[in-house]
């Protein structure tokens, strides 16, 4: 159960959400994309409810620890399809700009069961910002990739980020982007233990994140 | 309202895509379809029964029991990868979910309905004479409302650890009208009574249809909020 949370993230910002297994991080991330109804309070996504004004989900895009593809389908079919929800013109070739984005062109024509986790992950992540997205909210997105692949999708991020996107990212470990943050937010049994600015030293923090957790 | 159904189309069309590739669901019902009517038709005691009595409630079984077996399948793709979470998350009207997963629903049920008639014509050795377009009216009439429901149910367990089970324990009750229904218009028909006979029932099925239609429309986007 979350409690007492309370965050803004403005427009270019990155805000990581750390904390252990079952800490809540995921029923944030569900709660904020509007998949799931807080008990209490309100989320706002540029002054909107996104459970009451459902054109305003446009304006989200959500990496999930699942990949919401199709395994039957092709990624740049499975694009093609989230085109079409977001109501985007020109839809071959956004999907096909997406693809290219995160190095899959050669295998936007193989079925999604065919990729590995790590091509998955990464069609995953050209899904969910396929639509220009204003604000990003990523679960685990460096999962299952390898160090080059983790470098790519930290430049797509930074490119995100420059162009003004808000994202909101949880892990339970301090991710590849840790120097992309703006915030920094450990979640421990649905309180914040945490939350500040990123400090510019890491091993620090983990040592102090450490404490927090041990506590 | 073309949104609605340009966004309906888009669910519909990416269903069909899938079972055109994967085939779990159609083949699967189509096979039941054909293993039920051959059992019925050779279990069956020589003299016991005869055969037009039993072929229009064997028909009707055949049919509702395969098309479970679509709508196990209909959301159970969008389980799959969390898939479901896509589409929830998109900017699209709930209506535009259930209407998409409706139309692919009703495509399936129409296909393994068109390829078990011949099967049951073949078995029950059943003369249709000009019976043949009351019997597709009445075919279109029950199927409409019923698989209306069994969209609704699908999505409603689909987040169960039981959905296998639970789909028929919801769905079956339900069925009782439009089966009974079609069952009584099928005898009659096949028996060569016309359909002014049978106005009665055809009027029963209508309803049905309008009021399900209508009520699981507006449940649905309900049935998927956590």
């Amino acid at each position: 159960m979350l409690r007492g949370i309370d965050l803004t993230v403005n427009p270019g910002e990155l805000l990581i959400v750390a904390g252990p297994n079952g800490a809540g991080k995921t029923t944030l991330l569900r709660i904020l994309a509007g998949l799931m109804r807080p008990t209490a309070g309100s989320i706002r996504v540029f002054g909107s409810d996104l459970r009451t004004d459902p054109l305003r989900r446009a304006d989200v895009g959500l990496l999930s620890h699942q990949s919401l593809l199709y395994d039957d389908l092709t990624p740049r079919e499975n694009l093609e399809f989230a085109a079409r929800l977001y109501g985007l013109d020109h839809r071959s070739e956004r999907a096909g700009e997406a693809l290219a984005a995160v190095g899959l062109t050669d295998r936007a024509r193989d079925p999604v069961r065919l990729l590995s986790r790590g091509m998955v992950q990464r069609v995953a992540i050209a899904r969910a910002l396929l639509h220009g997205p204003r604000v990003l909210l990523l679960d685990e997105p460096f999962t299952g990739l390898d160090v080059p692949s983790s470098r790519r999708v930290t430049e797509v991020l930074a490119a995100q980020l420059n162009a003004g996107t808000a994202m909101v990212l949880v892990s339970h470990n301090l991710p590849e982007a840790w120097t992309l943050a703006s915030h920094v937010s450990v979640l421990v049994r649905g309180k914040w233990v945490i939350d500040e600015p990123r400090p510019a030293d890491r091993d620090a923090f983990l040592a102090r994140l450490h404490t927090a957790l041990d506590d | 309202m073309t949104d609605l159904i340009r966004l309906a189309w888009a669910i519909a069309a990416k269903d069909l895509r899938v079972e055109m590739r994967s085939r779990t669901a159609i083949v699967s019902a189509v096979f039941f379809a054909a293993l039920v009517l051959a059992i019925f038709n050779f279990a069956r005691a020589p003299g016991t029964v005869s055969q037009a009595m039993l072929a229009p409630s064997v028909l009707w079984v055949t049919f509702t029991f395969a098309a479970m077996l679509t709508f196990n399948r209909a959301f159970a793709l969008e389980r799959e990868n969390a898939a479901l979470d896509g589409l929830l998350v998109a900017p699209i009207p709930r209506g535009a979910l259930f209407l998409g997963k409706y139309v692919a629903n009703l495509g399936f049920v129409f296909t393994v309905e068109a390829v078990s008639f011949p099967l049951f014509v073949l078995f029950f050795n059943v003369s249709l004479g000009d019976a043949l377009p009351s019997l597709l009216l009445v075919t279109g009439l029950a199927t409409v409302g019923f698989v209306a429901v069994g969209t609704v149910f699908s999505a409603m367990v689909v987040r169960t650890r039981f959905a296998d089970l639970l789909l028929p324990l919801l769905f079956l009750p339900f069925l009782v009208p439009p089966v009974i229904g079609a069952v009584q218009v099928t005898t009659r028909l096949l028996d060569g009574r016309p359909l002014s006979e049978v106005w009665g029932w055809l009027r029963l099925l209508a309803a049905y249809d309008v009021v399900f239609l209508t009520v699981c429309a507006m449940v649905f986007p309900a049935i998927l909020d956590e």
